[in-house]
């Protein structure tokens, strides 16, 4: 893990709100989250299924289409509002200086287009204009990723690559670019869990080489307790915990982080029940007034059933939303 | 954390939040949310214009089959225009004197009629035939298969054409001819409807139970199927309307004595030149408003029912 | 390749000899084969010697191979009304049908494939719904009656465009076109349209169908998010990946229109190979209708299996090569 300059964020979201529509009303699935990412460093993004950490992702991209709409907030990108960019300015900073890496490497590329074509359109729709040096670069770019003979994959189509080469394609496709963020939306989840490694350690090295801040998004907490410098723990469309890594998972302040944690099957004493979290996250037509956690939380009481925490913030950069966080121990 | 300690209190309901009602954007959104077709409404439109079709003569002035209400001195006169005993043509008469608008009336009956039945008849074969080779399986799948792919292989409109003939004109003769073009479209889609349903985990349940294999196929599978043969069946209602229409018209359809619309139209074709339009138009114009009407519904039907959708 | 190239060849032999034998089978079982096939008013001599020839005296099975030979060779039998072999006939109309499927086949693709692209990137706008249900009116409509309207409009009030028949023909290639003459697109105009509309609606529909689904595709939102303009998107990633099947559903729709072209070819009095159907079975002139329906399949087998290969060349992920 690098070690970040505390430099100004090169990512800077404020109060995002993003909504979804129905006959019944507009649903937050992103309730008011802030997020700042700095430079060279890797945000992970967790949550269960449903918490809203991709419409998050998505967000930031300014890819969110009806009946989704984004309603409130800010998203300072090296200092500039993304949501004040008109659809031209956007596409202009979309894939070159702001990249995404999708979830299934199965549906992402378009089957019927060459791999090749698929790499140098990022470069041709932002300016290039040499599609001999574009080539070039694409074949540079697969070979840098670990992708064999990659002089013939450029005329290849997706359905010759596995999953995980096509993952790769992806990582590719983002270093052709320059990119000051990137997003990775669950990157390994529909991969083999052999093939999990390989990518995960490809998406490092792109990160470490282009000193690009990355928001890792995912389920799965050993992934970013390994990659990640800071954490941040999404519930319900609410960031209920964020701050380093080693700070949220040694010593978590919300009750939803420490449940968490405590269901790692790894950690489980032999014979002994595995723990869960009780209870369900709910759609997003039926979150709970109050905390969104109070349901499934031991903790909770009134006041937690009534109003939303404010957010707190701690000595350590670690900030929480909760009326009544875990109690501190010997904090680092 | 001590998961006996339920949190929420289960006397009493969980206080949810409430939308939000106003953003931007909203009201565009909401219009088109609000406008899906629901299924119920396109059944009850499909009911009232069967029923209204079917009762259609009830409203005539004059019966065209009668040959004595009508006289050949009333012939081809325009709309609006009026019989010496004072009724009113209002879309004037044919060659023979008949009143167009009595006769599109009758017309209409005919044209639902057999449209009707040939989809009921081509229906109840062709889930069979899909049916029994889903559960068969094996070559008599393979083989009732590719005759399925064989009969939809060619254009109704010919196989109906060389057909009638050869075996002649008649009502039953075309129902005949429409049921056999027919019958493979609902014997397609029911037999791809039943195989994916069968993967499905409540076959798997109820063969488990001990229902044998018809059963299942019959009292579980087909009813999940019957969406999208409800759908086909609206569609083919229109098709075999058109279909007895064209064929009427070409002269191998239904006979001059029950004159449908398409043969209403086929008698007006020779006046068109003179200028005598009313006869072929109104007719086609009615036929016109019932395979469009029965289409829409088919189309919103199939909207309405379309999983991706919901 | 080879291995499936076989197999769809065999499929379609199977085909034919299928339809050749229901043919067969409606000819000779339905009726007398010797009224139907020989001229009622050949000659008690020329009746012998057909009956010879076609061999209607020996049993079923030597018939149908006796059939089946003739007809392999080319010999349909003779038309009772024109004399000529049926074969010969059906060939003569050929070119007035295909000129009016083609043409209609190219109007209703260069103006269905556009609108269906607009309107299925703009899945649920006022202006989709408008052009959906306008397009379920245009394959609602009779098409007979849809001729009928044309020519009272056309030809009876506002007497541009002629009635019926087709106009002067140049020869191109040996083979009489009609559509490089003024007066031959004159006459072209009406049922060229009157053709065309159904299947522009399917055009319509179907291009529509296909984008409207492309639009939501991942492979869609992943080139926005590498910021392809949407000009590009369409154009490569939507357009490149519809247009396969909208391509084989043109070759089969071929095939529908030379069907429903009996149709048009009657309202308008055009002198095509479906019109020469309808007469012949007024006429009850059945060798024609015994050829047309032979010649019939042999197009549609053969068109079928031009757009199975066409599919199998146009998509990637059809693999043509049986080891990769």
């Amino acid at each position: 893990m690098t070690d970040q300059t505390k430099a100004s964020p090169v990512l800077d979201v404020r109060g995002l709100q993003t909504v979804f529509h129905d006959t019944q009303g507009a649903w937050p699935a992103v309730d008011g989250i802030d997020l700042t990412l700095y430079p060279g460093e890797v945000l992970g993004l967790v949550g269960e299924s449903g918490s809203g950490k991709s419409v998050a992702g998505f967000s930031v991209m300014g890819l969110i289409d009806p009946p989704g709409e984004i309603t409130a907030g800010e998203v300072l990108f090296r200092g500039e509002d993304l949501r004040k960019k008109s659809e031209e300015e956007l596409r202009r900073i979309r894939g070159i200086a702001l990249a995404m890496i999708f979830q299934n490497p199965l549906s992402t590329l378009n089957p019927v287009l060459r791999i090749g074509e698929q790499m140098t359109e990022v470069l041709s729709e932002h300016g290039h204009d040499d599609p001999a040096a574009a080539a070039s670069l694409a074949v540079e770019s697969l070979r840098k990723v670990g992708i064999p003979a990659p002089e013939q994959r450029i005329h290849q189509y997706p359905h010759e690559l596995s999953g995980g080469m096509r993952q790769r394609v992806a990582i590719a496709i983002t270093l052709l670019g320059d990119p000051a963020v990137i997003i990775a939306d669950e990157p390994t989840t529909a991969l083999d869990v052999t093939i999990q490694g390989q990518i995960i350690a490809e998406l490092q090295k792109l990160q470490v080489e282009s000193g690009a801040g990355m928001i890792w998004i995912t389920h799965d907490l050993g992934v970013v307790a390994e990659l990640a410098d800071r954490i941040a723990v999404m519930y319900a469309g609410n960031i209920v915990e964020m701050g380093p890594t080693d700070a949220v998972l040694d010593h978590p302040r919300h009750p939803y982080t420490l449940g968490l944690l405590a269901s790692v099957p790894g950690d489980a004493d032999p014979g002994a029940p595995l723990r869960q979290v009780p209870g369900n996250a709910p759609p997003l037509s039926q979150r709970p007034l109050g905390c969104p956690f109070n349901p499934r939380c031991s903790s909770a009481t009134d006041i937690c059933r009534r109003e939303m925490p404010a957010r707190e913030t701690d000595a350590f950069g670690r900030s929480y939303l909760c009326h009544h966080p875990v109690s501190q121990k010997a904090d680092p | 954390m001590d998961a006996s300690n339920a949190p929420h209190r289960r006397d009493e309901p969980m206080a949810v939040r409430k939308p939000l009602t106003d953003t931007p954007q909203r009201r565009a959104m909401l219009g088109k949310l609000k406008r899906r077709p629901s299924v119920k409404k396109s059944l009850i439109a499909l009911l009232v214009i069967t029923l209204i079709g079917l009762c259609l003569p009830f409203f005539a002035q004059q019966d065209p089959y009668d040959l004595t209400s009508f006289s050949v001195m009333d012939n081809r006169m325009p709309p609006m225009s009026e019989s010496f005993d004072g009724m009113v043509f209002w879309l004037g008469t044919d060659g023979q004197g008949r009143d167009m608008l009595s006769a599109i009336l009758y017309g209409m009956r005919i044209s639902l009629l057999v449209g009707l039945v040939s989809t009921a008849l081509a229906l109840i074969i062709g889930v069979s035939v899909g049916l029994v080779a889903a559960v068969l399986g094996g070559r008599i799948e393979a083989l009732l298969m590719r005759l399925v792919d064989f009969v939809l292989g060619f254009p109704s409109i010919l196989v109906a054409l060389v057909l009638l003939a050869m075996i002649g004109r008649g009502v039953d003769k075309v129902i005949l001819a429409i049921v056999m073009v027919q019958w493979a479209n609902y014997a397609r889609i029911m037999r791809s409807s039943a195989l994916s349903e069968r993967r499905k985990e409540y076959v798997e349940a109820a063969h488990n139970l001990g229902f044998g294999t018809g059963r299942v196929m019959f009292r579980h599978v087909m009813p999940n199927s019957l969406s999208a043969v409800l759908v086909l069946a609206t569609v083919q209602i229109a098709s075999a309307i058109t279909l007895e229409a064209t064929l009427s018209f070409l002269g191998v359809g239904v006979p001059v004595t029950e004159p449908s619309l398409g043969l209403l139209v086929a008698n007006g074709f020779d006046y068109l030149m003179s200028g005598a339009y009313w006869i072929s138009f109104y007719p086609g114009i009615a036929l016109l408003i019932l395979i469009f009407s029965l289409n829409l519904v088919g189309d919103r039907l199939r909207t309405a029912l379309d999983p991706k959708r919901s | 390749m080879l291995l499936y190239t076989l197999q769809r060849l065999l499929q379609s032999v199977a085909v034919l000899f299928a339809v050749s034998i229901a043919v067969f089978l409606a000819v000779y079982s339905v009726g007398n084969p010797v009224d139907l096939l020989i001229n009622p008013e050949a000659t008690q001599a020329e009746r012998a010697a057909m009956i010879a020839k076609m061999g209607l005296d020996r049993p079923v099975w030597a018939q149908y191979l006796t059939f089946l030979g003739n007809a392999l060779q080319g010999d349909m039998g003779v038309s009772f009304v024109h004399g000529i072999p049926a074969l010969e006939l059906i060939f003569s109309r050929m070119p007035a049908t295909f000129e009016l499927v083609v043409l209609a086949l190219l109007l209703a693709s260069a103006i269905g494939i556009p609108i269906g692209l607009w309107v299925g990137l703009r899945d649920g706008s006022r202006g989709a719904r408008m052009v959906m249900t306008s397009s379920i009116l245009g394959y609602s409509i009779p098409s007979f009656w849809k001729g009928m309207v044309l020519i009272l409009i056309f030809a009876v009030w506002l007497n541009w465009l002629p009635a019926s028949g087709r106009g002067d023909t140049v020869s191109l290639l040996g083979v009489p076109f009609s559509f490089l003459t003024l007066d031959g697109l004159s006459h072209l105009a009406m049922p060229v349209i009157n053709l065309a509309i159904p299947n522009l609606a399917l055009m319509i529909r179907l291009t529509a169908a296909g984008a409207s689904e492309a639009v939501h595709q991942d492979y869609v939102l992943f080139a926005r998010a590498k910021g392809v303009r949407s000009k590009r998107i369409i154009r490569r990633h939507i357009l490149r990946n519809i247009l396969i099947p909208i391509i084989t559903v043109l070759g089969v729709e071929f095939g529908a229109l030379i069907a429903f072209s009996t149709i048009t070819e009657t309202v308008f009095a055009w002198p095509g190979m479906g019109k020469l159907l309808i007469t012949s079975i007024y006429q009850l002139d059945r060798p024609v209708v015994v050829a047309y329906v032979m010649l019939i399949t042999f197009i549609f087998v053969v068109v079928n299996l031009l757009v199975d290969f066409a599919y199998a060349a146009l998509d990637p992920r059809v693999k043509l090569v049986e080891n990769m």
